[in-house]
């Protein structure tokens, strides 16, 4: 399959043919939703039982129907999690390089409008800062900037990603959405992941949240994967912010449907979804809907099911009591010790985060834990070879 | 069984049970479950290693067993083929589990580039075992181009579903020329058991014993199915029969 380039300035609307941002576009979500609002016991017994479970029995599992099989639920996420990635869980650590924005979104402290100290790392900088993560132990590094392409440009990002490729075996991007040449020139400067959240997978919310900024294409960010996987991308990252819709199980539905469709267009992507629950941050608004802990597992349990061998991750915007009895439940990567302040491991002066950090352990730390839970933490799972 | 070597490429192997590495809780268990299963020859995964690690994979691994390196993460045989030369420039042995898997799902093996991986690998002078569907066919080509043993999957990888390609199991070995593992899919010592009893000459096996509860006490469970297994392969198991047979011969008055 070929996607057709295109310069930023020309993105076409919508979404090209045969891509996993067409195949969701063509999902029935409403329907989806209205299953998961009439799901009855025996839907969820039904569902529970599959030996592959389709959309249908996912809605089921996320149901309100659902909630007094919750011990069933998870005892079989945690089967399935254990046969496919066995004792084992997945550390990495985000590397914020800039928090400049030129973008306003309501929910992100890096919002344009918010007044807050602004920094971008230098590439030495960048390097510093990925020599003390990986002195601590990290061996998969996700680089996360703002939105604003003549500070964070694509030329900055292929050199930060060329600069750390040598000492950093697994790098991964969290950046704004570029085109297919653009992503081409990050899998050659040695970048494998690329993560890309559609935060919420409502056209109308997306654009009321969306308030200014290239952000606000609603299209050309859901088709970033497949632009993505197409110039050569390893691991695709994707996720939807909850509690930014009122309606948390209509983002979750989207979200199981588009990781479902790149598991099935790109086979040879490893595909993980991330589910971060809204947390406090400068300038910006509460959550529309609270997603409590018991409803957050549910969701969590019910996408193993659905998706057996996709990575689920865990950041620290989750509490450590919480993160802890996730482990092995279905979540497979977990961040640790983070810093969501552009250069705030190696020279930390201040720079506004983007989001308070629940979870305040070292990676040591939370290493410790792992190992006491009964799992062997993996830092290091990629071996880049140089084509 | 010392008196029933199994020799792969000149190197003896009194155990035909190997260790797969990639989902155990520790190092520690994993060094105790290669001792209690008295395996000697373990696969990791290149992706895996790390010598500037505080504590690396490669340190679980006691000095007389041998390290089978693997190319896990390979979707082509050029990126199989470079993992190898890594591993050879890393000084770690030129054993290579050859895996070309391009889908990281069910993990299933691309024979078209394994086959020429296998070829290039093979040249290099690496031993080479690659991992392989059960096609009796790809078996013959893979030995033809030098690989010092086949190993294909009883079913796919994690499935725990035993020998679901039993009936080509059953071909490949009777073909081969080459040692025949099986590897994949075995999940109970009764199925790796059965896997020796049809004739294969080793298994390989990971799941099944590093996500049990208790990894040791299963790595020596296995221990004893695999060399039951292969002492009823020896001793000539009777072939399996639909209805009963009577112990008396029904035509024995013709003979007299």
């Amino acid at each position: 399959m070929t996607l057709t380039p295109v310069e930023l300035e020309s993105r076409p609307a919508g979404v090209p043919d045969g891509t996993a941002a067409a195949d969701l576009v063509a999902t029935d979500l409403a329907g989806l939703r209205a299953r998961a609002a009439a799901a009855t016991g025996a839907d969820v017994e039904r569902a529970l039982r599959a030996a592959r479970p389709t959309l249908a029995d996912f809605a089921a599992l996320i149901s309100p129907a659902a909630d007094g099989r919750l011990e069933d639920l998870a005892r079989r996420a945690r089967d399935l999690t254990l046969r496919r990635f066995g004792r084992t869980i997945h550390l990495f650590s985000p590397l914020y390089v800039s928090n400049e924005c030129v973008s306003v979104c309501t929910y992100c402290g890096f919002s344009a409008g918010n007044q807050i100290a602004r920094r971008t790392l230098s590439v030495d900088e960048v390097r510093e800062e990925a020599r003390t993560l990986t002195a601590r132990g990290f061996r998969h590094l996700l680089l996360v900037a703002g939105e604003h392409a003549r500070i964070v440009s694509k030329d900055y990002l292929v050199d930060c990603v060329r600069a750390l490729s040598a000492e950093v075996p697994a790098l991964s991007v969290e950046v704004q959405v570029w085109d297919t040449g653009t992503y081409r020139r990050l899998v050659e400067a040695g970048c494998d992941g690329l993560v890309v959240y559609q935060e919420t997978y409502d056209r109308d919310l997306y654009a009321g949240v969306h308030l200014k900024g290239k952000k606000r294409n609603y299209d050309w960010r859901l088709a970033a994967p497949d632009r993505g996987a197409e110039a050569g991308m390893r691991r695709l990252g994707i996720g939807a912010l909850l509690g930014l819709h009122p309606d948390w199980r209509l983002d979750a539905l989207a979200v199981a449907a588009h990781a479902r469709a790149l598991v099935r267009r790109w086979w040879r992507c490893e595909v993980t979804v991330s589910l971060p629950r809204m947390r406090p941050a400068a300038g910006v608004a509460g959550p529309a809907a609270v997603v409590g802990d018991r409803q957050f597992v549910q969701l969590l349990c019910a996408l193993r099911l659905l998706l057996p061998d996709v990575g689920l991750v865990l950041s620290t915007r989750e509490a450590p009591a919480l993160r802890d009895a996730l482990l092995g439940l279905g979540v497979t990567h977990v961040s640790a010790g983070s810093s969501t302040e552009p250069g705030g491991y190696a020279a930390p002066d201040g720079a506004e985060p983007q989001f308070e950090v629940a979870d305040l352990r070292t990676p040591a730390e939370v290493a410790a834990v792992v190992r006491q839970a009964g799992f062997d933490p993996v830092w290091k799972d990629w071996q880049r070879v140089e084509r | 069984m010392v008196d029933d070597p199994l020799v792969i490429a000149g190197r003896t192997f009194t155990s035909r049970l190997f260790l797969g590495t990639g989902k155990f809780p520790s190092h520690q268990s994993l060094r105790a479950t290669i001792e209690a299963c008295g395996t000697g020859m373990v696969t990791v995964a290149l992706r895996r290693v790390d010598p500037t690690a505080e504590e690396d994979i490669l340190d679980a691994l006691p000095p007389d067993v041998l390290l089978l390196t693997n190319t896990s993460g390979a979707v082509d045989a050029d990126e199989a083929i470079r993992l190898a030369r890594l591993a050879r420039a890393a000084g770690l042995p030129e054993w290579i589990k050859l895996e070309v898997t391009p889908d990281p799902r069910y993990l299933l093996p691309d024979p078209v580039e394994t086959l020429k991986a296998a070829e290039v690998l093979c040249a290099e002078g690496f031993t080479v075992l690659p991992y392989v569907n059960a096609d009796p066919v790809l078996c013959k080509r893979l030995e033809e181009v030098g690989c010092a043993t086949v190993m294909p999957l009883g079913s796919w990888i994690g499935s725990n579903q035993g020998l679901r390609t039993r009936a080509a199991l059953e071909i490949i070995v009777e073909q081969s020329l080459v040692p025949v593992v099986v590897d994949a899919g075995i999940g109970a010592p009764s199925q790796a058991a059965e896997a020796l009893e049809l004739g294969a000459d080793a298994v390989l096996v990971n799941t099944a014993i590093g996500t049990a509860g208790d990894p040791p006490a299963m790595g020596g469970a296995f221990r004893l199915a695999v060399e039951a297994g292969r002492r009823a392969f020896l001793a000539g198991l009777p072939a399996a029969r639909s209805g009963a047979e009577a112990s008396s011969p029904l035509t024995g008055f013709l003979s007299t």
